[in-house]
């Protein structure tokens, strides 16, 4: 549409971009309201993490390349794979699937200016970026937390683990799960009230399901998460008993509470990589999904049944027998939806005509990996084989074909994908579907013989293991597999950042895109539509009269060019009916401020200096009273 | 190899066969999709809608239900009565073994045996096994007997042990529990019945007071210094429970948890420096000169 050369339709853009500018420089980042300079934040901020996780990981496999390794001193194994997994789950996947990609690109896909609470959006940045530095000071000073990402009790109580390492756990994961909080709400509000006039929930993207599924899980899960750690901080810093069997309380009320966040959390994660693989696979089969309303209802039962499985993580602890039958057969239960997904995404390439370009191929990639940690996964719904296998290299293998396959893969694919639209330029093809084989075949190299070794008995989380065993080569592959994988992973960052200053121009849909955010300029710009976009279907950029009257309008002027102000229309919750016009918020310094009080707050509560604490606390509220200064707007 | 874990094995290549059925039909269904990669021009759509939507229902609901009520059945109805607690009217013998940082106490209930890391049992009789902590959370796992259990504070928790051929089982903590839970393993010695009977009533006797002059120093050595206020040794004032139950440390065949073998030089080194062989155990370096733990190791060896 910048390309528009009607005289009234330049004005307009004009207009616009003033209106609508922010800062450029440091300042205009610190300060920004903007749901896309906030999405790059959180991506790069996601991405600097990644390469951490990643060099725990590669620290892991080094020291079990070979048995009786002495790489690394029992605690700082025991921290790296802590570290490992807290930094996977909690600051690359979540921030960056929902951080990063949800907030970028859901804005732009259901027609939105912005997200619906722009400030907020920005405290959840600054937020994350906080929390992961909380977390990592741990590591700078020696004292990570070391009891593993699921720190059970009591090995993380004050008893076992009286060093700050557990502190600096469950601290930072309240704080951050502030954040994710914040992100999930704002998705949430957004994908009700913002969509573009005409964008009825039937006609919504799948992507936005997902995103809207998560977010739901997300604000559901984290209340029991965050109640677990509360409890153990309160009982670690004041002395109370809540997994203290010795005065009453109970360890296996931890078990409980983590895990009803920690199984949904698995969902929280794979749900956005299903969103990313329902965006890629219509354009690169230039086909419509098969399945559309069945799919969108899976994403939503998957999030919703994903709170009633918890229990499969604990049927080796000894509950019940009519207990774990229970949670058995809802963990088969939830098969179902996962299967209607698969089998939709597979038709779908299979009834198109697919074009096997690097999005795609990640795409691919995923099927493959996710159908296998589905697989595996529904083994563990057998009660008998589970607590043969529990807590073992199967269990291991088995959730990073999940995680890493079917969650990081659909990202990798993600950013190749939109990495166009970001930046305004093409990756290299060649280079990319290299880069996708070199990863598909580390991650398989390293992961598959994990399955293997853990059903010839080797238990996950031993800093060292014994020869002699029949373990010895097939860690030795899987150690080898892990730096092919990091090579592969290399390659993609390599391809991205030459391509980012000297890829070909891409133009506004280099893949004939079927949602709305191949229809703006690449990059996007401030105010993402100069027209709010009309909607008939889910594939609103292949329905060509609908792009046409945008055009039309832009010129012709109207109801949904909204040139006057920082403006972003809403709509009714259900069919999308013209509501109001919003007003909405410019930049400001007040969510940095808040997150850096918020900061200090916390670092003052871990070094028990309450006093300290409950002053930044009282800060941050006056920072909170200054949130709604509003800049005076153009009329 | 034993009833549970066969029938475990038996169900677990029963899963791994239906899953490589699953994989190998989706492969087959992408690598067509694949075939139709030089395809030009819009796909047909609309017109077969229905027909796709009907194999998706078919092939992700009609038939993950029917095989996996199968699964369900036949794993949770079936084999689960395998590992389930063993009724306390079917076993002939409990076992209570429980977790330590970082190894394992046995004991026979109704009997004054103690020992560590290496659990007796008869081959052929149902062995009640009462799983136990002292401190935080393990998980006693011998695979080619019998599933996991976890130790839980509070709650002590019951399988079955039961292995069909004399023989030695090896087992470990399978539950992350600190600095060395990768030396924290164990043997199950399924004996003949007799055997096992002799076994006991040795583990049953009190250590009889050394004989030869070495060995009484040694024992004083054990005595005066700190060994006695963390080990216990039966029939001498040594009464410490900080680590394993020392009596008749010669019967055992290794040390720490599996971690060294319990013959040359090892039990030497290791009381010489706890920490090289496992670091972070509870056990320190005592400083003892060469003369004393030469003498204090022949008292040890003699704990028959």
């Amino acid at each position: 549409m910048a390309s528009v050369a009607a005289p009234k339709a330049r004005e307009r853009i004009d207009r616009l971009q003033r209106i609508w500018e922010e800062p450029s420089g440091v300042v205009g980042w610190l300060t920004t309201v903007d749901h896309k300079r906030i999405g790059l934040m959180f991506f790069f901020t996601s991405l600097a993490f990644f390469a951490a996780g990643g060099v725990e990981a590669l620290l892991i496999r080094t020291q079990l390349i070979s048995p009786n390794g002495g790489l690394l001193s029992p605690n700082a194994f025991d921290e790296a794979m802590t570290m490992h997994g807290v930094t996977m789950i909690f600051l690359v996947v979540v921030p960056m699937s929902i951080g990063a990609f949800g907030n970028y690109l859901l804005p732009l896909m259901i027609g939105a200016r912005d997200l619906a609470f722009p400030r907020m959006n920005a405290l959840s940045f600054w937020i994350y970026l906080a929390s992961g530095i909380f977390v990592y000071t741990g590591l700078a000073i020696g004292s990570a937390p070391n009891a593993g990402w699921f720190d059970y009790l009591p090995l993380g109580s004050k008893q076992f683990a009286p060093g700050p390492n557990i502190d600096f756990y469950t601290l930072g994961l309240i704080f951050n799960g502030l954040s994710t909080t914040a992100t999930a709400v704002n998705l949430i509000v957004t994908t009700f009230k913002l969509r573009a006039p005409g964008m009825s929930l039937n006609r919504m993207p799948l992507f936005c399901y997902a995103m809207l599924a998560t977010s739901f899980a997300l604000v559901f899960a984290l209340p029991p998460l965050n109640t677990a750690l509360i409890f153990l901080e309160l009982d670690r810093a004041v002395g109370f008993h809540f997994f203290d069997i010795a005065k009453g309380g109970d360890t296996l009320l931890w078990q409980h509470l983590f895990w009803i966040f920690g199984h949904p959390e698995v969902y929280i994660i794979i749900l956005p990589a299903f969103g990313i693989a329902t965006a890629i696979i219509p354009t690169f089969t230039r086909r419509k999904m098969v399945a559309f309303p069945l799919v969108a209802l899976a994403e939503v039962l998957v999030a919703f049944i994903g709170f009633g499985v918890w229990v499969h993580h604990m049927f080796a602890v000894g509950l019940e027998t009519i207990t774990t039958i229970y949670f058995a057969a809802a963990s088969l239960i939830i098969v179902i939806p996962s299967g209607i997904q698969l089998f939709a995404w597979i038709t779908t390439i299979l009834t198109g005509t697919p074009r096997f370009k690097t999005p795609l191929l990640w795409i691919v990639g995923f099927i493959v990996l996710f159908l296998l940690g589905g697989l595996s996964g529904v083994t563990f719904a057998a009660i008998p084989f589970d607590q043969q296998l529990t807590d073992t290299y199967y269990v291991v293998a088995h959730f990073h074909y999940v995680i890493f396959g079917a969650a990081v893969f659909p990202l990798l694919g993600g950013m190749y994908y939109w990495f166009p639209k970001v930046t305004g330029r093409m990756y290299y093809e060649r280079v990319g579907q290299a880069s996708f084989w070199l990863s598909f075949v580390g991650m398989n190299l390293t992961f598959f013989p994990m399955h293997i070794v853990g059903l010839l008995g080797m238990p996950r989380r031993q800093y060292t293991y014994p020869s002699g065993l029949g373990w010895t080569g097939y860690n030795l592959v899987e150690t080898i597999g892990s730096y092919l994988l990091a090579a592969g992973l290399l390659l993609v960052v390599t391809n991205l950042a030459v391509s980012l200053f000297r890829g070909a121009r891409a133009g506004n849909d280099p893949f004939g895109g079927d949602t709305l955010e191949w229809s703006t300029s690449s990059p996007p710009p401030s105010y993402n539509y100069a027209v709010i976009p009309r909607v008939t279907s889910p594939y609103a950029m292949w329905d060509r009269e609908d792009r046409e009257a945008d055009e039309r309008d832009l010129a012709g002027g109207g109801k949904r060019v909204l040139e006057t102000g920082h403006e972003t229309p809403a709509s009714s919750v259900l069919d999308a009916d013209w509501d109001e016009v919003l007003d909405m918020p410019s930049k400001s310094w007040a969510p940095l401020l808040l997150a850096a009080m918020l900061a200090a707050t916390f670092a003052m509560l871990l070094t028990r200096h309450y006093v300290v604490a409950a002053t930044c606390g009282a800060l941050a509220l006056l920072v909170l009273g200054g949130w709604h200064w509003k800049e005076p707007q153009e009329a | 190899m034993s009833e549970p874990a066969r029938d475990i094995a038996t169900l677990s290549w029963w899963m791994f066969a239906i899953a490589a059925v699953v994989f190998g039909g989706a492969l087959f269904l992408l690598l067509l999709a694949w075939m139709g990669r030089g395809r030009e021009g819009f796909p047909v759509i609309g017109k077969r809608e229905k027909l796709e939507s009907r194999a998706v229902v078919l092939f992700g609901i009609v038939i993950p239900v029917v095989v996996l009520v199968g699964v369900f059945a036949f794993a949770n109805l079936v084999v689960l009565k395998d590992t389930d607690a063993p009724k306390a009217s079917s076993t002939a013998l409990t076992v209570e073994v429980t977790g330590h940082q970082w190894f394992w106490e046995v004991r026979y209930p109704g009997t004054r045996a103690v020992t560590a890391n290496e659990i007796h049992i008869p081959a052929r009789t149902r062995v009640n096994l009462v799983a136990k902590t002292d401190d935080v959370i393990h998980s006693i796992w011998i695979p080619r007997l019998n599933r996991k259990i976890d130790t839980i504070p509070g709650h002590p928790n019951r399988i079955l042990l039961y292995a069909d051929e004399p023989g030695r089982y090896r087992g470990q903590c399978a539950e992350f529990c600190g600095l060395q839970h990768a030396h924290m393993a164990m043997y199950v010695f399924a004996d003949p019945p007799d055997r096992f009977r002799a076994w006991l009533r040795n583990m049953q006797r009190p250590e009889p007071a050394p004989s030869g002059p070495s060995e009484r120093s040694g024992e004083r050595t054990f005595m005066d210094g700190q060994c006695a206020s963390c080990h216990t040794i039966r029939g001498t004032p040594a009464r410490g429970d900080i680590g394993p139950d020392l009596t008749h440390l010669r019967s055992r065949t290794t040390l720490a948890g599996l971690t060294i073998p319990n013959r040359g030089g090892y039990l030497l080194r290791w009381i010489r420096n706890p920490q090289h062989f496992k670091p972070g155990n509870k056990m320190p370096a005592l400083g003892l000169s060469d003369r004393q733990l030469q003498k204090l190791v022949t008292y040890l060896e003699g704990l028959r």
